[in-house]
Parts: structure tokens; sequence; C-alpha cells
């Protein structure tokens, strides 16, 4: 039953309660707001009996590396990955994707677990975290004790704000390994200006760069179907193959086929298509020219 | 009716206790509650920086920002940025450059802008512009409010 009274408010300190609060159903969760507060002035959400803050849970914000693994916990503001040494020095295209993310204001109070958890085609930090095969990190409170279960990002999105997560569940990290010296990773977004923009369209393209030759591809995009997706086709036409211009034009004639974009009042199948290709080929060829 | 919570917060250096409607966003508790009408409602949806506050020292749309999470915070508006008797050296810099035109986006302006002055006290004019990127001036005076911004913040002559 959706309520549009709140009738209770919390904000608990640690996991265990907030867990133990979603368990009662019908919870609305929020962090920073910035993406729940137009969507109820606009109507398209109504809050549930239950409005939980989670800004204070303790442990599940920061960033750390341990045993080849990096995690970001869900309440890190997009701020604090933007400037992360750690996220730096080990996976940039994140702090690349911070710094393209809308305004100072915004970055100061949007979390990554919001961003993950609205689930729009266009979210920014997706592009990034897809190009590192990463895994967020659900927690439930069931019989008694808290269980978690990871998910492949690429298996997390369902639908425009929807995603495998049950009502009664918190994401509370990202996870994945450290990259390989010899990564790359890039990200490249448009709009009609650099600030405070939902992505016309966004493509991100990663994997060990030797002597030329790409593997381990990772091809990701954003606002050109109903959820981000990972390029599989043009991801296909890269593995394993040395990075030239025949081989770049190949890629981007695939990348086009894994794009199903939509005409929306930020632009039309076609410009976003034609986005696509140009981008694919952007940065395919700054790889080629300037490596790592 | 609407459920309430007390929440207890710094604001402009003075310690406040409040009780608040918990949907209610702080842009409101801070013009309609606390009778605090620099903070200005411009678009009500994180777009224009109007309503720009600083929240433990950074700076957070307060059109967005749920009241609640203002408690234990420390919270710091347009009207608690001069002392008793002198303007912040960012508002006097507004002032000396002319940087105001119709005025509306000036509060979320030097609210903006003093935070970006803390976090680097060198600003280039670059930085300033990036910096403000989310904050709207309709009239389209950024000239002059980037000459302000860098003269008041930017490395010294």
């Amino acid at each position: 039953m959706v309520a549009n009274v709140v009738e209770h408010y919390s904000a608990p300190d640690t996991l265990d309660d907030a867990l133990e609060t979603l368990a009662g159903g019908n919870v609305t969760i929020f962090c920073g707001g910035t993406d729940l507060s137009p969507q109820i002035e606009a109507g398209t959400r109504q809050y549930g009996a239950t409005l939980m803050n989670i800004r204070r849970i303790n442990g599940l914000a920061g960033i750390e590396s341990k045993k080849g693994t990096l995690r970001i916990g869900a309440l890190t503001t997009v701020t604090e990955m933007k400037r992360a040494p750690l996220l730096n020095e080990q996976a940039r295209v994140i702090v690349e994707a911070a710094d393209q993310f809308a305004s100072d204001q915004i970055r100061n109070a949007a979390s990554l677990g919001g961003n993950l958890c609205n689930a729009s085609p266009a979210g920014d930090m997706i592009i990034p975290l897809l190009l590192l095969d990463a895994a967020v990190e659900l927690a439930c409170w069931r019989d008694g004790t808290l269980q978690t279960r990871l998910v492949p990002l690429d298996e997390f999105f369902t639908a425009p704000g929807t995603t495998v997560k049950r009502a009664d569940e918190l994401l509370t990290a990202a996870v994945f390994e450290r990259p390989a010296e010899t990564f790359v990773a890039r990200f490249r977004k448009s709009g009609p200006r650099p600030a405070l923009e939902i992505a016309t369209v966004s493509v991100g393209i990663a994997g060990r760069l030797e002597n030329r030759r790409f593997t381990d591809v990772r091809v990701a995009m954003g606002a050109v179907a109903p959820t981000p997706l990972r390029a599989r086709r043009a991801e296909a036409a890269l593995e394993g193959k040395l990075l030239d211009i025949d081989n770049i034009q190949a890629a981007v004639r695939c990348a086009g086929e894994d794009a199903t974009p939509i005409d929306d009042v930020r632009a039309s199948v076609w410009y976003r298509d034609h986005l696509v290709g140009v981008f694919t080929e952007e940065i395919l060829n700054d790889v080629l020219e300037n490596g790592n | 009716m609407s459920l309430k919570t007390e929440i207890s917060f710094t604001l402009n250096g003075r310690p406040i206790t409040v009780e608040v409607p918990v949907t209610m966003k702080t842009l409101y508790l801070l013009r309609d509650v606390l009778d605090l009408k620099g903070t200005k409602y411009g678009c009500g949806e994180g777009e224009c920086g109007a309503c720009t506050i600083q929240l433990d020292g950074k700076t957070v749309n307060s059109c967005l920002m749920y009241a609640v999470d203002c408690d234990g915070r420390e919270v710091v508006t347009i009207e608690g940025l001069k002392s008793a008797t002198e303007l912040h050296p960012m508002q006097q810099a507004f002032v000396d450059h002319g940087a105001v035109q119709c005025g509306f986006c000036t509060p979320g302006m030097i609210v903006q802008a003093v935070s970006l002055a803390q976090n680097n006290p060198e600003l280039s004019v670059e930085e300033a512009r990036r910096g403000l990127e989310g904050n709207i001036c309709r009239c389209t005076g950024y000239a002059k409010v980037l000459d302000a911004v860098v003269a008041a913040a930017g490395p010294a002559d």
C-alpha cells in the first residue's frame, strides 16, 4: 500500500536498525534527497508510510582497498569520489565521471547508493562502475540475522527506475577488483551544457592495453536503452584485436547496433545513434594515441 | 496533518532547536519557519543554485535537502556571513564590482563563492567559472560576478 502521508520518521545510526525498519515494509529511503525531492514534487513518486534517512548509518560511507578489492560505501558522496586519492590512483574513470556530475552543490549531497538505486538510464556513476565490472552489495534482515548478497551491476537494473533490489534490502556498497596496471578506461558524456546536465548519451570503454592489443574489453552506455548497458557486440568486435583504424571502425558500427535509444525531450533517436558512434570512435582514438 | 519531529542544529553559529514536518525542505524551514529570507527560492529542483547554503562546510541546494537532515549539523546561510559591523569580503567584492543586477541569484552565488574560496585560496577564473556552474543568473551577468569572485578569492596581486 502506498501512503501519501508519512506516519513514521527514522534516522538510524546502525545498519541493523535500518534493515529492521525496512523489514517492516512501505519505507521511502533518502540520503541526499537530490533525486527524491524533485520526484515527489513532480508527482512521479509518493512517500511510503515510513520515511527513513540513511545518512547517519555508521560505516556505510568511504572508500577502501583490501586484498585487491575496492569498496565504495553507499553513502559516499559524489564529491568524496571526485576527490578520493585512492580512486584517482586505481580507478580514475570514476573520478572523471564524478567530475562531470551535476553541480558542486548536488555532488556534495548526492550519494553513490542513491545514484545507483535511482536507476536512471542516464545515471552518471553507473557507466564507470560497469566498466570496472562492479557488483553491488545488498543487505537485508532475515530470520534474525543480517544477510547480504552481491549482484553484478549489469544485472542490477531492470527498467527505468527499477532494480532487482527487494523492498527489504538496502544497497550498502559497490565493489570491484582493483584494475590491472595495463587497464585503460575512458568516459564521455554529452549534453547542451557541461554542468547540471542529464546525459543525452554517455559512453565508456575500458580494457587492458598491451602492445596496442585490447583485451578484457568492456563497453558501457547510458541513455540509449531502458537501462544502462554493456554493449556486448562492440566488446566482441574489439576483444583481442589490435587497436587500429579498421578495428575501431568495426567497433563503431557494432556500438550502433547495441544502442536502442528513444526520441525524447533531450534528443532524437538519430542524434543519439550518431553520438554513440562519435563517442566510441573518439574514445578508441584517444586510447590508441594516448594509452593509459 | 503531517508528521513532525524535533531537530537541533547550529544555524549561523548559534544552536537552535525546532520542530519540523518530516517532509519539509530546508529552504522552507529557513524562509517560512525561521524567517531568514536571504536564501532564495528559484527553481525548486536543484538547477539554479539560488537556495545555496553551507552544510558542514560544503554547499548544497537547500530546496532539495530535507530539513530533518539538518539535525546535529552546522548550517550557514547568507545571513551568517557578515560580522556585526562589516560585510564578508566576498559580499564587499560583489558590491565593489557591481556584480549584481536583479540580485535574486546573488545570495546563492556568494555562499557558493565563499565555499570555493575556502577550498582554494588561489582561485583562477576558470576554477571560479566551474565552481559556479550550479548557480544560474537569469540576467546573464556572469562577467562581473567572476571579476568579484576572483578579486576576493584569487591570488594576491
